[in-house]
Order: structure tokens, then sequence, then C-alpha cells
């Protein structure tokens, strides 16, 4: 898949985006759940040359996907998973939009049959800025990754990184890596408390 | 004449139909039900130009009552074909880059062999003579015309509605010669509702007794029962909200002086089309091509997705219309879904419309849009 528009500048390119670059192989064939307007997608077709499609509802995004050259089914994520065969992908890559999805347990399983692996990047509710305008300011928080005012916000699940660790656990998933972003910055202690992302790569265990 | 000759500088000017004869006996056009046909000939348009490796070719398909003349003009007509706003310099299916075929089917009454043409056995028309006839015995033919222009691969072939069955089973029958395909508001095989509508109008022009039998060429042809079956299908093309806004609940200015004479805008409205309908439309070739769309079914009672395993390097764009509930979303997401399972590469996309089935010929800019992209993504491919 490519396209004739100019190939990116990797250094212009968030962290977020990079830290998922680095995660997938040269190559590889990525199916993003909530793709949106498909520029991750177009990151990873330009730099890493994958077979990708999308998902995305939103129909303005669908329109900016197929500019962009991108292969995108106009669907919801619950029903449209269920699509594909098992094994469909070396990546499914659900970023930023599990805290959004429904029926959040049965998506991610599905995500896991359809995908080898599977990337998981959301924001993490319990980010110090966010301890302190609950403890001090008696509000729910509100920031640069969680910037809805709770009257209007399309989260559904509010979860922390460790949150995340322990359904791992119990889930019996591995977390094969995971990387813990501060707005442009990697955070390497204290991830619970100094992350406003996390984004985790995790499998079956075997 | 004036106006005719505006509109024209803009767009393709004037254009013909051509005619492609193939299947002089011994080699009859086989058909489905196992019975032959010959000669056969197909009614066709073209436009731009074919490239010298002739593989710049996009193929047309037209809908139930369509026909080949999908843009420009025909002299002293008033209106351009039926997808002029699609076909053209720059638009959706760029006649600068491409050269567009619009091929009709066999079964028609548009220029190609259908029931109203002369049997060369009895030298009448053939009537009810003529053999039932399919989507693919349609596509067979149109594949004897593909091949005749010495095009080995198609870019593209596209549709709506009874186009985009054609356009499926382009990519079923001929996998090796379609790179793309756009089936737009079509369905892999017909519901019980689309057929229940299409059998109403069967029944209308059976019950005209002109029809006798389909035995009315000379004659007084079933002009009230081919009107009624039109009147059927014009409402199921529309939708609620488009009869809303088109009609509301006008009254017409004109009042006829019998008791139950149309009130409504929207009855003279299904009046009037019924009644220009007939003016072009052999009601048999309207029974046999409502047949031939019954009976389709992609998956011939197997799965869909094991069809499509055939066609795996076929690229999709399939479109859908939500207003649509002739031939509903749920019908293309049924498509979307088994090209994934045979891991097609398949886009879709549902666009907002109010226009219901007919958006597919009313909606361009948003169509224009994501066939345009998807054409381009594919050649650079």
């Amino acid at each position: 898949m490519s396209n004739n528009l100019p190939i990116p500048d990797i250094k212009k390119v968030k962290l977020e985006y990079r830290a998922i670059l680095d995660l997938i192989p040269t190559g590889s064939s990525v199916l993003d759940l909530g793709c949106g307007d498909g520029e991750l997608l177009n990151l990873l077709v330009k730099i890493k040359n994958i077979r990708g499609s999308g998902i995305e509802i939103d129909p303005e995004a669908v329109r900016k996907c197929a500019s962009l050259g991108i292969s995108v089914s106009q669907q919801d994520i619950e029903s449209g998973l269920s699509d594909y065969g098992d094994r469909s992908f070396d990546f499914v890559i659900l970023n930023q939009s599990l805290q959004q999805v429904v029926k959040l347990e049965a998506v991610l399983k599905e995500t896991l049959r359809v995908g080898n692996k599977v990337i998981i990047g959301f924001p993490n509710f319990v980010y110090y800025k966010s301890r302190l305008q609950m403890v001090f300011g008696g509000r729910t928080p509100v920031t640069p990754s969680l910037p809805n005012m709770w009257y209007d916000t399309p989260n559904l699940h509010f979860l922390s990184i460790t949150d995340f660790q322990a359904y791992c656990r119990d889930r019996h998933l591995e977390i094969e890596k995971v990387i813990y972003i501060d707005g442009n910055r990697r955070i390497k202690f204290f991830p619970n408390v100094f992350a406003q992302t996390g984004i985790f790569l995790i499998k079956n265990q075997k | 004449m004036t106006k005719i000759i505006e509109n024209t500088d803009k767009g393709l000017g004037f254009v013909e139909t051509k005619y492609f004869t193939f299947g002089n006996p011994p080699d009859e056009l086989k058909l489905e039900s196992g019975e032959k046909l010959s000669p056969v000939t197909l009614a066709y348009e073209t436009y731009g130009t074919l490239n010298e490796d002739k593989s710049n070719a996009i193929l047309i398909l037209h809908a139930l009552t369509g026909n080949a003349h999908v843009a420009g003009y025909h002299p002293g007509e008033k209106d351009p074909g039926w997808w002029d706003n699609m076909i053209g310099h720059g638009k959706a299916f760029d006649i600068d880059k491409y050269f567009v075929i619009c091929s009709n089917v066999i079964g028609g009454c548009h220029g190609s062999t259908g029931p109203s043409t002369i049997n060369p056995k009895t030298n009448r028309p053939y009537g009810l003579d003529f053999p039932l006839i399919t989507v693919k015995d349609m596509v067979t033919a149109q594949s004897y015309l593909v091949k005749s222009l010495g095009i080995k691969k198609l870019v593209c072939v596209a549709g709506g509605s009874m186009g985009g069955m054609q356009v499926l089973q382009w990519t079923v029958s001929f996998p090796e010669m379609v790179a793309t395909a756009i089936p737009i508001a079509t369905s892999a095989r017909h519901s019980p509702q689309q057929i229940a509508f299409n059998e109403v109008g069967r029944q209308a022009i059976m019950a005209d007794s002109n029809w006798n039998d389909g035995n009315y060429y000379g004659k007084s042809a079933p002009r009230s029962g081919l009107s009624v079956a039109r009147m059927i299908g014009h409402i199921t093309y529309m939708s609620d909200v488009s009869m809303g806004e088109k009609f509301g609940r006008r009254v017409k200015e004109e009042h006829g002086d019998k008791k139950f004479s149309p009130d409504f805008e929207v009855e003279g409205y299904l009046q009037y089309r019924g009644d220009n309908f007939v003016k072009r439309f052999d009601a048999n070739s309207y029974l046999y091509i409502t047949k031939a769309i019954d009976r389709f079914d992609l998956t011939n009672g197997g799965s869909l997705e094991k069809v499509f395993k055939a066609a795996s390097a076929v690229k999709f764009l399939v479109i859908a219309f939500k207003s649509d509930w002739l031939y509903p979303a749920y019908q293309s997401k049924e498509i979307v879904r088994a090209c994934k399972q045979a891991q097609v590469d398949v886009s879709y996309c549902e666009l907002n419309s109010t226009y219901g089935h007919d958006a597919f010929l009313l909606e361009v800019e948003e169509q224009e849009h994501f066939i345009k992209n998807f054409l381009r993504r594919v050649s650079d491919e």
C-alpha cells in the first residue's frame, strides 16, 4: 500500500506514534481499530511498509483515510472485528479507543484472536496531575490525555497503568513490552504516577 | 437545441451507441440454463482512449432499467447518460486517464439481444421463446465484448444495484480479468423483500390483458401493467425522507374529475414516471431481468467467503447508503465480511444520504471522493 504523498518527517511525529512504530517490524500486517483519520496507519505504511487496514465509524475520518490511500471499513469496532478470521494480522492496534469501547472485555478477546500481538495505548487515569485535581481540587480530572469534562466525555472506562497490568496478570496475557509516556518524554520510574499514557504490547500466554 | 450544445461543452459532447455481435453458429453463447443463444448482440458505449497496451479500461455496468448510454449526449436528446456526472474529464471515472466502457445486458431492450429481438428461427420477436437468462450469462456475454476490444485485464468493474451484482459476478467468473471492483448499493443475493417487490411488478405486467403471454409485439403493449411495475419500483428506490422532501402532502394543481383521480403530487409523479417508462422499456425484458436478479446468488448455496477466495487478488471498494432500504447496508456488509474472511483487500464506506436506493445515481461528490482515491491508491501499488 502506498500513495504519492510525501514521507513524513519522523522527528516531527509525536512520541506516542514513534513508540508504536518502534514496536512493529517492517512488512508486518496491521489492523488499526478506531484508526481515526488514518494518520498512524499512513506513518506505518510510509515508514514500515506495512500492509494495513483500519476500522473507523466516523464518516469524516473515513473520508480522510480515503484521501491518504488507507484501506478502511466504516464500521464500529465491536461488530467489525468479528468479520476477520483468526490470526488475520501480525498486529492489532487499539490506540486511545479502549476506554471508549462498550464491551471492553469482549473486544480485547477478539483483538487477541484476530492478531498475533496486540498494541494497546490508553490514558492513565491516576496520572499525578489527575490525582492532585481530585484530592485538592475535588474535581474530576481534566488532563491533556483526558481532555473532556465529565458531562461530555466519550470515555466509558477509567483505568490506570497498574489496573491494566493486574488485568493482564489475571487473564494470563503476556506483556511483551511497555512504554510509558508523559507528553514528549518517556517515563522510566513510577509510571503509574508520572505517565499520562501507557502503550502495551501484549499477546496470549502460551 | 442551443441548450444541449451548452451542456455538451462541459461534458463529453455527442456520443454514440455501438453494437457488438458474436455467437454465430457453431460458437453459440451457452447459457447457464443449458440453452444456447445465437447470434448475440450487445449494445455498448466507450469514452476516452484505450492506451497502447490496453491496460486502462474500466467497465461500467448498469442497473435494472439502465442501458449502455452512461455519459454524454445523444443528438436531439435533452438529458445526458444515466451516470454522466460520474464519467468524464476529471470526474470519478476520469476519461483523461481511463478508457471507460459501458455495456448493456442480454435480455434487455436497448440494442442488445432480448425477448423483443427477432428470433432468426421464426423471423418473429422471441417473446417467451427467449431463454431464461442469469446475471452470470449477462457477464459471460460482456466478457466476449471486452476480449473483442483486445483487453486482457480491466482496471476496474463498477456499478450500482443490478450493476453491482454484475460487478460481483465479474470478480467470480473472470477474476484474472479484473484488478479492482466497486460494487455499489448491491447484494450478493436478493432478500425475500427484494424478490417480493419484483414479483408484484411481474404480476402487474402479466395481469394486463395486453400482455397475452408475452405475445404482444406489433400489437398494444401491456402498458398499464408495466407502468404499475415501474411505480412500485420507484417507491422502493426512494426513501420516506426523500419523498417527504420532494412531495410532502402537496396536492396537484390540476385535479381530474373522477372520484379516484390522483390528488397528491406523489401520485401524479408516480403516474408520470410509469407512463414515461413504458415508452422506453419492454415488458418482457422487465420480466426476464427481474427474474435474473431474483435468482442471483453469488454463494450458489455455499459460503460467500469461499467464493471470494477465488477472487483474492481483486481489490474491492464497497459502497452503501444509509437510507437505502431496498438494498440495505447490511447486504454490503455481508460482502465486506466475506472479503475479509477470504483475506481480500476491501474498503467499505456507508454514505449518508436521504435519497434511498437512488443515492447511487445522485450522491456524486461523496462517491467521487472515494472512487477517485481508491483508483489512485490501487494504481500506485
